[in-house]
């Protein structure tokens, strides 16, 4: 059952091949027995997930349940969840356990999805490798030597170990991605405002938005149309009706023009990555796509624009850890201001305080218009480049990552090395536009991502596309050794 | 570009960071180096450029100024560190 995809066990639940029941005592197997390789789930809600199986048999009996009632699902820890621990990864949060659902995990919830747990992220989603959590880095199920990808990554190795068909995820600057290409699945960050962010632990509030994960486009779809809402609880959610994502799937991607960003190409591109992307876009015009030549002049900002203001927006909303109302407080703090210093030091790793104190500089006088100031102009460049291609293209694609997994510890001491690691993936972040990838061939043994940028509000058209490519292409099916 | 000790320090105090002896060099680099990184924003010609501080001017919806959710106190304070008699406690400020 667990090579299945999400929309075969949907027709399998629906037409009684099996049961809810018998799905999510499959996938709590699995976790049991596969997790200690991959460290991908930290919370595992058995009991909870039994019952909430039972509840969606006894709706599909009744003939009127959703489409995705009885599909079990991990989320990343990120998301509010009542009564389960939400860590964010963290030790400032390893005790906390929410008095209410994220809008995205009571969406789920409604359609009779079983959540089966909790998924490893980089701590505060500040990450590409899943090094900063506070559980211990995740595996990558195609070599465990080699990080998942971050800050997703106990999402992603979760769905490439079949310990779930599909998870939730988040992406602030490739966060949902970088993960999924190097996992060797597909992930979508929707437009910014598309996804409900309320009861998803803020790191960048301008940046942020959640999506799926999934083997598959198609997957990818049915969550989507699950997670996508108006919701009156976040300001940023967008009043706007969600289409049917999994009905455009099958149109024809003739005559779509795609538009291939030459900076993408250029210095840094592992060749291995650089062919496996090269071949895809040979396919997708082989099957009638038009690639058209674009420039995005002020990719190279992206990073530099991205390290201020993502630093700037988590060092205001990373104050409330302060030990007060909820988390970590250290012990026997002598004064308020020790309790504040030694909690916020002792309850985060090194990398957050790291962003804090970045974010704290450049918002801090005297250096304000320099810093904080000028990533808002480069950003409004940035978007102003996406805006000018969309002119001319419907879809631009081009590589997820630069290379494939890398092994742990191999980026060593210099944040930046790591920083690099989301080149092609910040600047959608930054303009708000939808992205994702889906894999597209093998390096050494290791997945490779094809990143499809849309325009804004086209999450169908770039699912199309994604599904199109990956029912001409089986690198979608490959499953890591030692999975049968 | 390299960021002083004394800008570390003040920054570890508006941050509510504490940074022990033992560590302040190796924070001091690799901020550095960050800084580095965020100084390539320089090169941009931003000139008439209004930034932007999210994406596609999204305005923000206001809510009616109206009662929503009722008192839960009881559930917040339950998972509060230290709680007395209904209000959140702290060490003492003031003698």
């Amino acid at each position: 059952m667990h090579n299945y995809t999400i929309a075969e066990l949907v027709k399998g639940l629906q037409s009684k091949q099996f049961s809810s029941v018998e799905l999510t005592q499959h996938f709590l197997s699995r976790i049991s027995q596969f997790n200690d390789q991959y460290n991908a789930v930290i919370t595992v809600t058995a009991d909870q997930a039994l019952q909430a199986a039972q509840l969606a048999d006894q709706r599909l009996a009744m003939g009127s349940a959703p489409a995705l009632c009885g599909v079990p699902l991990l989320h990343k820890d990120i998301f509010c969840t009542k009564g389960v621990r939400t860590s964010c990864g963290s030790k400032m949060l390893d005790n906390f356990i929410p008095p209410y659902n994220a809008t995205v995990v009571e969406n789920f919830e409604q359609a009779g999805v079983v959540m089966l747990g909790k998924t490893n992220m980089d701590e505060f989603a500040m990450g590409s490798s899943n090094e900063t959590s506070f559980y211990g880095p995740v595996k990558n199920p195609w070599a465990t030597d080699c990080v998942p990808g971050g800050s997703s990554g106990g999402s992603a190795a979760a769905v490439a170990g079949r310990l779930a068909p599909g998870a939730t995820a988040t992406d602030t600057g490739g966060s949902i991605r970088q993960p999924a290409a190097l996992c060797g699945i597909s992930g979508l960050k929707p437009t910014y405002g598309r996804v409900s962010r309320w009861g998803m632990i803020a790191f960048a509030s301008s940046l942020d938005q959640a999506g799926p994960m999934a083997r598959t486009a198609e997957d990818c779809a049915l969550l989507l149309n699950c997670m996508a809402s108006f919701d009156d609880k976040d300001s940023t959610c967008v009043d706007r009706d969600v289409p049917d994502y999994s009905a455009s799937l099958n149109k024809t991607v003739k005559g779509l023009r795609i538009g291939v960003p030459k900076e993408y190409f250029s210095e840094g591109l592992h060749p291995g990555t650089e062919a496996a992307v090269k071949k895809a876009l040979a396919d997708l015009e082989a099957q009638g796509a038009e690639l058209v030549e674009i420039s995005l002049p002020n990719s190279d900002l992206s990073v530099p624009a991205y390290y201020v203001i993502a630093p700037a927006e988590a060092s205001a909303n990373l104050s409330r850890f302060d030990g007060v109302k909820y988390g970590y407080r250290c012990e026997n703090p002598k004064d308020l201001q020790d309790m504040y210093c030694r909690t916020r030091s002792e309850g985060f790793g090194e990398e957050v305080q790291r962003r804090i104190l970045i974010g704290t500089y450049c918002l801090s006088a005297g250096y304000y218009d320099a810093y904080y100031g000028k990533a808002q102009q480069v950003r409004k460049l940035i978007e102003q480049d996406f805006v000018n291609a969309f002119k001319d293209v419907d879809l631009i694609v081009g590589p997820t990552c630069p290379s494939p997994a890398f092994k742990f510890g191999s980026k060593g001491d210099d944040p930046v090395a790591m920083y690099l690691e989301d080149i092609y993936t910040i600047a959608t972040n930054l303009a708000g536009l939808p992205g994702m990838s889906v894999p597209c061939g093998m390096v050494e043994g290791k997945p490779v991502g094809l990143q499809i940028i849309g325009n804004y509000f086209d999450e169908a058209r770039m699912l199309n596309l994604a599904h199109q490519f990956q029912q001409v292409t089986d690198w979608h099916t490959q499953a890591p050794e030692g999975i049968s | 570009m390299i960021i002083k000790r004394e800008e570390i320090e003040k920054l570890a105090t508006l941050s509510r960071i504490s940074i022990d002896e033992k560590t302040i060099t190796d924070v001091t680099e690799r901020l550095s180096s960050v800084l580095d990184l965020v100084d390539q924003l320089k090169t941009a010609n931003t000139d008439s450029v209004q930034g932007i501080s999210r994406p596609f001017q999204v305005s923000q919806r206001l809510r009616a100024d109206e009662v929503t959710e009722s008192n839960h106190r009881d559930k917040f304070q339950a998972i509060a560190p230290a709680t007395d008699n209904g209000l959140f406690t702290v060490p003492k400020m003031i003698d």
